[in-house]
Formats: C-alpha cells, sequence, structure tokens
C-alpha cells in the first residue's frame, strides 16, 4: 500500500468520528432519559390493533400497509387477531385513542430525531384548536 | 495483492450496483404480486355525473358545490390565479365547450357559468402518461384515483389533461387552508391534486358533497351501469353533450343544456 | 487519467472557479426552491412546464447530436472525424447530465424521484424517457472510458467496444425520438400534436449539436494546439448547413398546415409566437429573432466561401445554436399551453431564480465538458509526446 501510514491513519480518525454518538454517551455523564410516554386513558381505548411490542417496532411498516389498502385497494376495514374491526386511518384511529400526539408519537420521534412526513398531510386534531 | 486505484473505484462501483439490484429485483417481484392480489372480481360500476346546466343558477353566482366540495377536502385557497388550486369551479359556457364555436349561441346560454371538474375519463391520458401510477383508474368503479404518496410532482398528468381539470400544488398549501376538515387529510407542496368523485364520501354510503350540497339538485350522480338508475334516465330523456367528444378521452360528466 | 483535470494553467483554474461561483449561487437558490415550492417559478396552473422542461428537451438534443460524428466514423469509416468522436461522446455525458439535474429541480417531489423505476409504468413516456436517457448515459461513458484508455495506452480499443458504438447510434436517434413523444401523444395540446414533431427535433438537434461542437472545437483551437483538421471541420459544417435546412423546411411545413387550414386551435398558437395573441406578445420578438438568425445563417452556409472561413463559421454555429435555443427552449414548450385547454391566453416568463437555478445547471455541464475536454486532451499530449 502506498503511503500506508497517512491512510490507516485517516482510517482511524473516519471510525471515530462515525462511532462519536456511541462513544461519547458513555464517556460524559448521563444519557438523557427515555421518553416518558402518555397512554390513553379511558376503558375503551385501551386495546390497539396490535401489542406494544410490534407497534413499538413495526408501526411504520403498518402504516405503510394501511396506506396502500385504503388508497390502492379501496379497503377501509382491519380486523384485529381477536376479532375487533378498526377503520384503517392515521388520523381517525390512531390519533382517536392517542389523541395527544405531543405526549405520545412525539415523545419518541423527538428523542431519536426523526420527522416522519406524514404530519405535512395528515391532520392532528389537537392542533387544530390553535387554528 | 497489488490493486491500482482505479481498479478499486470499478469494484466499489459494481458492489454498489450488485447491492441494489438484489434489492430492485426484491421489489420488482413484491409490487407484481400486490397488483394481481388487487385485481377486483366481481361487479363492476361506472360512476358519472350529469350536470342539468338549465337548473344551475346564473344569478348570485352561487357556489354550493364549490364551498361543499373545498371545504370537505381542505382545498386551499391560494388568492391568485399563478398558484391556485382548484377541484370544482365555472366557466363560462363558451370556453367549457370551446370546441362548439358559435357566434350566435342561444341567449341564455351565453351568460351561464357552468361548473367543470374532473371527467373521470373511460379513457383517461392523464392515467396513461402518469410514470409512476400516482393516479389511475379503479377497475371496479371507474373513478380516477389520486395516491398523494406516491405523486413525484411531475405535472405530466397535468399537461396531458385535455379540460385543465388539475391543478399543482405550488406551494404548502396549509397555511392557505381556511378551516380544516379534520375528517380528509391535507396535501404538502409538490403534488397534483383533483376532484376524487368524493370516493372517501361514497365508501361511507355518502353522495358526493357537491351533490348533496346542490339546492338545485342540478348535480346528478349515479352508476351508469344499472339502466335504472337516475342518471341513465335522465340521459335517456333528455340531449345531453360531453367536453371534447372528438378527443377520445371518453368523459363521463353529461351536461345537459 | 482523472488526474489531468487536477493540473492546468491560471486561465483554466480561473475558468473552473468562474463557474463553481455561479454554480454555488444556483444551489442557494434551489434550496430556496426546495423549501418554499416550484411557486418560485414563474410556472402557473396554466403553464405547468416552462423553462426547466424547454431546457431538458434542448439538451437532450444536444446529447443525441454526439451521432453526427460517431456515426460517419464508425459506420463509414470516415477516418478524418477521428479526433471528434471522443468529444462528441464527452458532450454527450454532460448534455444528459444537465437533462438530469433539469428534471431534479423541475418535479414537486425530488426525493421520491425513485418511484418512476420502483413502479415502472411502461405506458407512461416518461418511464421511457428516463430508461433511454440513464442508458444513452451509460453507454458513453463506457465508450469514451475505454476508447480514451486505449488510446492512453496506444493499442487498439477492446473488440466488445465495437457493438456497443454501434449500438449508440439508434439510441441517440431513440433518446430524441422518445423525448419529442412526450409532446407528440397528447391529444390536449394540438400544438404538439403533429407527426413532424420528432423529425423537427432531429434536425434541430443534428444542428444545433455539431454547431456547439465546432464552436468548442474552435475554442480548443484556440488555447491548445489542438486541430481537427480542415476537412473534419468542412465536413460537420456541410451536416449542419444540411440539418439546419431540414430543420427550417419542418417549421415551414408546420406553417402550412395551420395557416391553410384555419383551424383556430392550430393557428393561435402561431399567432401567439410571431403576432401575439390577444395583447400577449412576450415571445414575439424571441420568435423574429430566432427566425432571423436561422434564416440569415442558413443562407449563409449555402455559400461555400463563407462556410470555407472558420471566423465567419464560428459567428454562424452561435447564431444557429441561439436560434435553436430559442425556438425549442422557449418558444416550442411553452406555447403548447398558450392558449389553455379552456381557451384563455395567459403568460409565463422565468423568474430569477428559475433563471439563476437554470444557468447553475448550464455552468454545472460547461464545468464537465471543461473537465472532460481537459482530460482528453492532455491524454493525447501524453501520447504524442
Amino acid at each position: 500500500m502506498y503511503d500506508s501510514g497517512k491512510i490507516i491513519l485517516g482510517i482511524v480518525i473516519f471510525i471515530a468520528l462515525f462511532t462519536f454518538p456511541t462513544w461519547y454517551l458513555f464517556t460524559n455523564g448521563e444519557p438523557k432519559p427515555m421518553p416518558d410516554l402518555v397512554f390513553p386513558e379511558n376503558e375503551d381505548q385501551k386495546e390497539c390493533v396490535y401489542n406494544s411490542e410490534y407497534m413499538r417496532a413495526s408501526h411504520m411498516d403498518l402504516l405503510n400497509e394501511w396506506r396502500d389498502k385504503v388508497v390502492r385497494e379501496g379497503q377501509r376495514t382491519f380486523t384485529t387477531s381477536k376479532g375487533k374491526n378498526f377503520e384503517m386511518s392515521l388520523t381517525k384511529t390512531c390519533l382517536g385513542c392517542h389523541s395527544n400526539k405531543a405526549q405520545f408519537c412525539d415523545k419518541c420521534h423527538d428523542y431519536l430525531d426523526v420527522t416522519p412526513y406524514c404530519w405535512d398531510c395528515h391532520v392532528d386534531p389537537s392542533q387544530l384548536e390553535n387554528q | 495483492m497489488d490493486i491500482t486505484r482505479r481498479k478499486l473505484l470499478k469494484l466499489a462501483g459494481l458492489g454498489a450496483l450488485g447491492l441494489t439490484a438484489g434489492k430492485y429485483a426484491k421489489i420488482f417481484a413484491k409490487e407484481s404480486f400486490n397488483k394481481i392480489s388487487s385485481m377486483n372480481i366481481g361487479s363492476t360500476k361506472r360512476w358519472a355525473m350529469v350536470v342539468d346546466v338549465r337548473k344551475c343558477l346564473v344569478k348570485e353566482d352561487c357556489r354550493d358545490c364549490i364551498n361543499a366540495c373545498h371545504t370537505t377536502h381542505n382545498v386551499p385557497d391560494l388568492g391568485n390565479l399563478k398558484d391556485e388550486v382548484k377541484w370544482i369551479w365555472k366557466e363560462d359556457f363558451e370556453n367549457v365547450f370551446i370546441e362548439q364555436e358559435n357566434h350566435y349561441l342561444e341567449e341564455n346560454l351565453k351568460e351561464k357559468r357552468v361548473p367543470i371538474f374532473c371527467n373521470h375519463c373511460d379513457n383517461p391520458p392523464c392515467v396513461r402518461v402518469c410514470p409512476t401510477q400516482a393516479t389511475w383508474k379503479r377497475e371496479e368503479d371507474g373513478i380516477v384515483m389520486m395516491d398523494w404518496h406516491r405523486c413525484i410532482g411531475c405535472r405530466y398528468c397535468v399537461v396531458a389533461c385535455p379540460y385543465g381539470s388539475r391543478s399543482f400544488n405550488w406551494r404548502d398549501p396549509r397555511p392557505f387552508v381556511k378551516e380544516t376538515n379534520s375528517d380528509f387529510p391535507t396535501r404538502s407542496k409538490g403534488v397534483v391534486e383533483k376532484c376524487t368523485f368524493c370516493e372517501k364520501r361514497l365508501a361511507e354510503g355518502l353522495a358526493p358533497a357537491c351533490v348533496e350540497a346542490c339546492k338545485e339538485k342540478a348535480l346528478i350522480f349515479g352508476n351508469l351501469n344499472d339502466p335504472k338508475s337516475e342518471v341513465r334516465e335522465l340521459l335517456k330523456e333528455n340531449f345531453s353533450i360531453r367536453r371534447k367528444p372528438g378527443l377520445g378521452t371518453e368523459p363521463e360528466i353529461y351536461y345537459l343544456v | 487519467m482523472l488526474e489531468h483535470a487536477l493540473k492546468g494553467s491560471k486561465k483554466y483554474w480561473g475558468w473552473i472557479f468562474s463557474l463553481s461561483i455561479i454554480i454555488v449561487i444556483g444551489v442557494f437558490f434551489y434550496l430556496k426552491q426546495f423549501a418554499f415550492g416550484l411557486g418560485i417559478t414563474g410556472l402557473s396552473r396554466d403553464v405547468s412546464w416552462g423553462f426547466y422542461i424547454a431546457q431538458l428537451t434542448f439538451l437532450v438534443g444536444v446529447a443525441a447530436s454526439g451521432v453526427m460524428v460517431v456515426l460517419p466514423y464508425y459506420l463509414h469509416d470516415y477516418k478524418q472525424f477521428g479526433k471528434l468522436t471522443i468529444l462528441g461522446e464527452f458532450l454527450a455525458i454532460a448534455a444528459v447530465a444537465m437533462c438530469i439535474l433539469f428534471v431534479f429541480v423541475d418535479v414537486g417531489q425530488p426525493v421520491r424521484l425513485m418511484n418512476i423505476l420502483l413502479y415502472p409504468s411502461p405506458s407512461s413516456i416518461l418511464f421511457w424517457d428516463t430508461v433511454v436517457l440513464s442508458g444513452y448515459m451509460l453507454i458513453n461513458i463506457v465508450i469514451s472510458h475505454v476508447v480514451l484508455d486505449s488510446e492512453r495506452k496506444s493499442i487498439p480499443p477492446p473488440k466488445w467496444i465495437k457493438p456497443v458504438i454501434i449500438i449508440s447510434i439508434p439510441w441517440a436517434i431513440s433518446i430524441h425520438t422518445v423525448t419529442a413523444f412526450l409532446y407528440a401523444g397528447l391529444a390536449a395540446r394540438p400544438f404538439w400534436m403533429t407527426a413532424v414533431l420528432a423529425p423537427r427535433f432531429l434536425a434541430s438537434a443534428f444542428s444545433s449539436g455539431p454547431a456547439l461542437l465546432l464552436v468548442l472545437v474552435f475554442i480548443i483551437k484556440r488555447i491548445t494546439k489542438f486541430d481537427p483538421g480542415k476537412e473534419a471541420v468542412q465536413k460537420l459544417a456541410l451536416i449542419i448547413t444540411y440539418a439546419m435546412a431540414a430543420n427550417i423546411f419542418f417549421i415551414l411545413m408546420e406553417f402550412f398546415t395551420a395557416f391553410y387550414s384555419s383551424i383556430p386551435e392550430h393557428i393561435h398558437h402561431f399567432q401567439y409566437l410571431f403576432f401575439g395573441l390577444e395583447g400577449h406578445t412576450t415571445l414575439v420578438p424571441w420568435m423574429w429573432a430566432s427566425a432571423i438568425l436561422g434564416v440569415t445563417s442558413l443562407v449563409l452556409l449555402f455559400i461555400p466561401k463563407i462556410r470555407k472561413n472558420e471566423d465567419y463559421l464560428f459567428i454562424i454555429c452561435v447564431a444557429i445554436f441561439i436560434s435553436i435555443w430559442i425556438d425549442k427552449g422557449l418558444g416550442m414548450v411553452v406555447t403548447g399551453f398558450i392558449p389553455t385547454p379552456l381557451g384563455d391566453v395567459v403568460d409565463y416568463w422565468p423568474t430569477i431564480p428559475e433563471a439563476l437555478i437554470s444557468l447553475s445547471i448550464w455552468a454545472i455541464g460547461f464545468f464537465l465538458i471543461t473537465v472532460f475536454y481537459k482530460i482528453a486532451l492532455s491524454v493525447r499530449k501524453e501520447v504524442m509526446t
């Protein structure tokens, strides 16, 4: 390898920069506390379309599936494994129970610095009072 | 092993290409399967609208249908001709039926403002030109649909529409939506929109918003495949014309003049 | 070979620097457009395609014009074009790169551009345009790399490159035909619904593209020792002459069918362009300038004494390029929308952000041409010494 000294040094610096978020956290005090989500209170809002573990990991895939089913196939009803029917709607169904988007959806999204663009179009009813 | 800089770059490029090719093959396979599984079997409807121009009010500049549609669907009011977005609006008779050049047109039609909107053509040129199938004609009922998630905003459909029915969001529409209806999403900037025959209301068993709002009952909506429907009866007994029929688009909005 | 682009005179770096400034300004305005939306341009609900798409259309023609040197050399063994083919291929790559950039700045949701490839739509000509343009770029990258590399090593190019080069010839014709099909099949726009649109596109491409190539060749001749030879230049001038004659002939054919039939739908667009319609005369001076430049250039080209004078030829080529740029890059696209399908006459003119973004894409194209030509000529110089 030509210039092996410079190249190896460059690779080491690159790896250090790339893994910065990980090692900085462990060497510099407390990591930010995990987000505390506020869940819906009412009894009839206790059951989601899937269990929490699945939703935490895959709600994005679920929403994509719902999007294609509603828009491209015209199917609007989703049946859970327990036989309960839901309308496949982000605003009406998801936000119908999780009405406080700021205390639920945004908490994790902000923590992970994720900005889903769904809200460019889909309405958050809690924001409408401010209109 | 000695490797030249050029060979390394070539290998890296081919490697990247190989990774994406594999992913591409998977996406292709999934998409074609989706297409097959979503084909509808069963009776098909053919939704159409009859616009009774004779009943549409000429004075007072009635905007009931326009207001109902634009409020229901969060259509923004941009206030200028350059950026405006409209799903339904009224134009002079002579502009709507521009192929009917007639210097001695019947007097009372000369002042008529006729409501126009997407014709949901049976042979839609907009569907033919869309490079992403963000707009397509539904098999089960003939509605020309819009998928605002897929639209890339190329505006080819706007160019291809012979009726000027489509609008593009030249800027973010949200500040210009007067009263947001939380029952329906808004759109983002950079996508094309148009009348969708209220397919969401139809799925809930309701009539299109404009049809419901018209006090004169000048808009009649129905299924052309049902010989007993009101639209079929009206078309049987009244003279009707369509916009630019010679272009072969087969528009499904019939105007009774 | 890329390292040749990193070594140059003060003038070379000055030119690169100036282009970079223009590019940075364009990027700044594009970020504004990305944040605000395409409303920052002069486009409107009625005129939904304008300056950006017009540049794209014109540049596909420039890209296709490489075939005018490739075809005689490779298919008919016209050795005199030997020094020019690589320049034509590099010009094609730069032109297609500009086309892709103009598409990128024109769509409302550029991050979704991959949808064209993820959801192929064979009924859409835009899909096919994407396919053939990408393919053409790839072909030219492969050809120019392999051929130049072989020249650098002073060995004949590998045998497998010959069929690739032969394929590039009909492929070049196809890219501009498909681009014409974007327009020529739309019942909604009678101005474009003409069978002669694709032939017109090709004729104007084969005159404006080689004209640009000749201009670039003359400039290189001034600043380096590169000389393609008098015969090559004259043959190219002859090709430009005949292509321009065909182009003007096609335009006159359009005038005849429109005005003799006196169908309002057909006449109105030409009236708007050359005489103004309902008081809207935005494009009238431009179209007459284009017409005068074009016809004068053609007449001068017919005179052998003038055609053989390389100083006059330079000016004529610039005039032809400008004339066709106005016709294709300003007149053709916008006029398809005026009058609108409802009969209204509206105006369109690019805004300053729109113009600066377009200028920066042209600057990127010239940046690429400069770098590519520098590499090609440096490789040749090295081989000669």
